[in-house]
């Protein structure tokens, strides 16, 4: 194949899933054997500690459903779509090389670190393998990382509401279908089953609904740019859902989106495959538009979920580790969870690349490196489903632009209330007592000063999102070395953990350092500060990671008896 | 619907209500358990010096209170009872 001969979509969907199943198959099955030695006969934490709170143990699929829906929102969908500026090809094998290798790889092994060590989080496990300072640093990278997802999420939610005007009533809609879930399923008590049909079904009426009434704001409203202003509307909104108690709309629509993602994913494959669109982009571009940085690092931060993301592990350790049934089930449930985000990811290269009539068209789209995106995934992906199920352009575009818009708005309303007990917490150490408004309108502000300092208004676009990715990827380079010191003290090969841990690493700091220059030279003091904190941060990751290793290998020995008699020495007996 | 249990209905629609309840029953938990520490409140209100109108109905609920009492005091780190009568360690 030529590099720049037109290649047809579906082979390139086949190749990809090919890659990400034979990884499923092959390497997770060497890691299981020879690296992690998953080992069944080992209680897993939801046994010894069952509790029927946390500690639940869970079928395998189901267990499956949640790790996946937790883990993929829109970062593998905008990601990858900003990305593919340099063309698709260093896209596609950075996500499909990267799920096999880093990614499943990264998933899977946080979730055997935290089973081994009775479903502690990363942060947690940071302090008992890093030490304190790594106890810290994990919650100094975890507070950044949440910092930056409500403003990216804030900016791209608000590019596509501007962007794509029909998606403005199934967004707000989605709102109140939620609502009414919550009501149905805890005071009217009604079977799951059907009220998740009927929700489903509702969210696509709204759909349709707001197809045919797109709602476009003037240029400016009270004094605000469009996109300013649904920056503020969805703070407001965020800090208000944020503060609900979570049955009433976070949970059902935490639900409704889990299974909107199955219902677009499916979509979007089908399409692709009826329709058998030819990738018009250049598989390497040539011709960037003025003003791209370099592909070398930022293509390796500006997808993050998709080929690696430190965001997994918290969710890995977090809640997953502590439903785990059985250890062996951590192959399916962690490794073919990433499998999952990373079909998402390589969905939205072809719609982002496939779903143009011209290259013309294509670099009309991407005409620079803050344009395109998100909004170009939902242009593409709007005439491949077109194409393929014969839905109007504009519902086909609707339909996916809700799907990106809500699946950024539930992070972020989960984002804020997170970092709301961050703050509550924070202020607890320094003395302080903070109810959960006051800590709430801190989250706010703080958040609202980033988004706008980052563009929000349209006139930056997403600058804000490779250093998203940067401080992503350090979280993984967290959890990679915390995974690398438990093999070395078990004297496993770490190989497979060391050569992504590096890469990671290197890749965050030189991106971190690109971006400083870039940053300098648009006077963006904010985010210019920002950087040099998530620099420093990662140069503190490293550090600490080489002294940790370093200790690990000349410790003595440990091994899977060890787990064991921990995991006994915690039976619920004994408390 | 009525749902025979072990059918392939009734093992997916459990796998349905646990992808919808399990991610959010640590925030259920806790809640309850901030309303069960005022519930406590309320029924020892009187030894710890606040009138309380109704003790002679929640008096005969002190001893259902002692496990969460138990659980009370340890979690806002006191090894023993802080109340001399209601010694459940």
């Amino acid at each position: 194949m030529k590099i720049g001969a037109p290649v047809s979509s579906p082979l390139l969907a086949l190749i990809g899933i090919a890659m990400m199943v034979l990884g499923y198959l092959f390497y997770s099955k060497f890691l299981v054997k020879h690296i992690f030695k998953l080992d069944s006969s080992i209680p897993t934490p939801a046994h010894t500690r069952k509790d029927g709170i946390d500690y639940v143990p869970t079928n395998m699929y189901v267990l499956w459903g949640h790790h996946f829906t937790s883990v993929a929102g829109a970062a593998p969908i905008v990601g990858p779509a900003v990305a593919v500026i340099w063309g698709w090809l260093p896209a596609f094998l950075w996500v499909t090389l990267g799920t096999v290798f880093f990614a499943g790889m990264h998933d899977m092994g946080a979730l055997w670190a935290s089973v081994r060590n009775k479903g502690h989080s990363i942060g947690t496990l940071s302090g008992r393998y890093i030490g304190n300072r790594g106890r810290n640093l994990f919650l100094v990278v975890i507070f950044l990382l949440l910092l930056m997802v409500n403003a990216a999420f804030a900016v791209v939610i608000s590019k596509l509401l501007v962007g794509t005007p029909t998606a403005v009533i199934p967004t707000w809609g989605a709102i109140l279908v939620a609502l009414v879930v919550g009501q149905a399923i805890y005071r009217w008590k009604l079977p799951l089953v059907w009220v998740s049909i009927i929700g489903v079904v509702a969210l696509y009426a709204l759909i349709i609904l707001g197809d045919q009434f797109p709602v476009v704001l003037p240029e400016t409203v009270m004094g605000l740019s469009a996109a300013s202003f649904w920056v503020l509307v969805l703070f407001v909104y965020a800090g208000v859902a944020s503060v609900l108690p979570v049955w009433m709309l976070l949970q059902p629509r935490d639900y409704i989106n889990g299974l909107q993602l199955f219902v677009g994913l499916g979509i979007l494959y089908i399409s692709v495959l009826i329709a058998s669109p030819t990738i018009v982009a250049p598989a390497i571009n040539t011709a960037v538009p003025d003003g791209t940085p370099s592909m070398l690092p930022l293509l390796f931060v500006t997808i993050a979920c998709g080929a690696i993301s430190g965001f997994h592990g918290v969710v890995a350790s977090g809640t997953s580790a502590k439903q785990l049934n059985k250890e062996s089930d951590a192959r399916f449930v962690g490794y073919f969870g990433a499998v999952g985000e990373g079909l998402l990811a390589l969905g939205a290269i072809i719609a982002a690349t496939a779903g143009f009539k011209t290259l013309a068209d294509w670099e009309n789209v991407y005409s620079a490196f803050n344009q395109g995106g998100v909004g170009a995934f939902v242009e593409g992906g709007g005439a491949i489903l077109n194409a393929g199920l014969g839905l109007p352009v504009s519902l086909s575009a609707t339909i996916l632009a809700t799907m990106a818009v809500l699946f950024a708005a539930t992070t972020m309303d989960t984002g804020i209330r997170l970092q709301r007990f961050v703050v509550q917490e924070a202020a607890e150490i320094m003395g302080i007592k903070v109810g959960k408004f006051v800590a709430t309108i801190v989250v706010l502000i703080v958040g609202m000063g980033l988004a706008f300092g980052a563009g929000a208004d349209g006139s930056g676009g997403m600058v804000i999102w490779p250093l998203f990715g940067t401080t992503n990827q350090l979280l993984a380079g967290l959890t990679l070395a915390i995974i690398a010191v438990i093999l070395l003290q078990k004297r496993r090969n770490v190989v497979p953990v060391l050569i992504p841990l590096v890469f990671v690493l290197l890749m965050s700091v030189y991106a971190a350092v690109v971006q400083l220059g870039a940053f300098y030279a648009t006077q963006n003091w904010l985010l210019l500060a920002l950087d040099i904190i998530i620099l420093i941060a990662a140069l503190w990751v490293i550090v600490e990671s080489v002294i940790a290793m370093n200790k690990a290998r000349t410790a003595p020995p440990t091994s899977d008896e060890d787990d064991r008699v921990t995991e006994l020495e915690d039976e619920p007996a004994a408390r | 619907m009525t749902e025979r249990p072990g059918t392939a209905w009734a093992r997916f629609s459990a796998g349905l209500r646990e992808f919808y309840a399990a991610p959010y029953r640590r925030a259920f938990a806790r809640a309850q358990r901030d309303e069960d520490d005022l519930f406590m409140m309320i029924v020892l209100a009187e030894s710890l010096g606040v009138p309380n109108p109704v003790s002679y109905y929640t008096v005969e609920l002190l001893p259902v209170m002692y496990d969460r009492f138990h659980d009370w005091h340890t979690r806002m780190g006191m090894e023993h009872s802080p109340l001399d009568y209601l010694s459940c360690c």
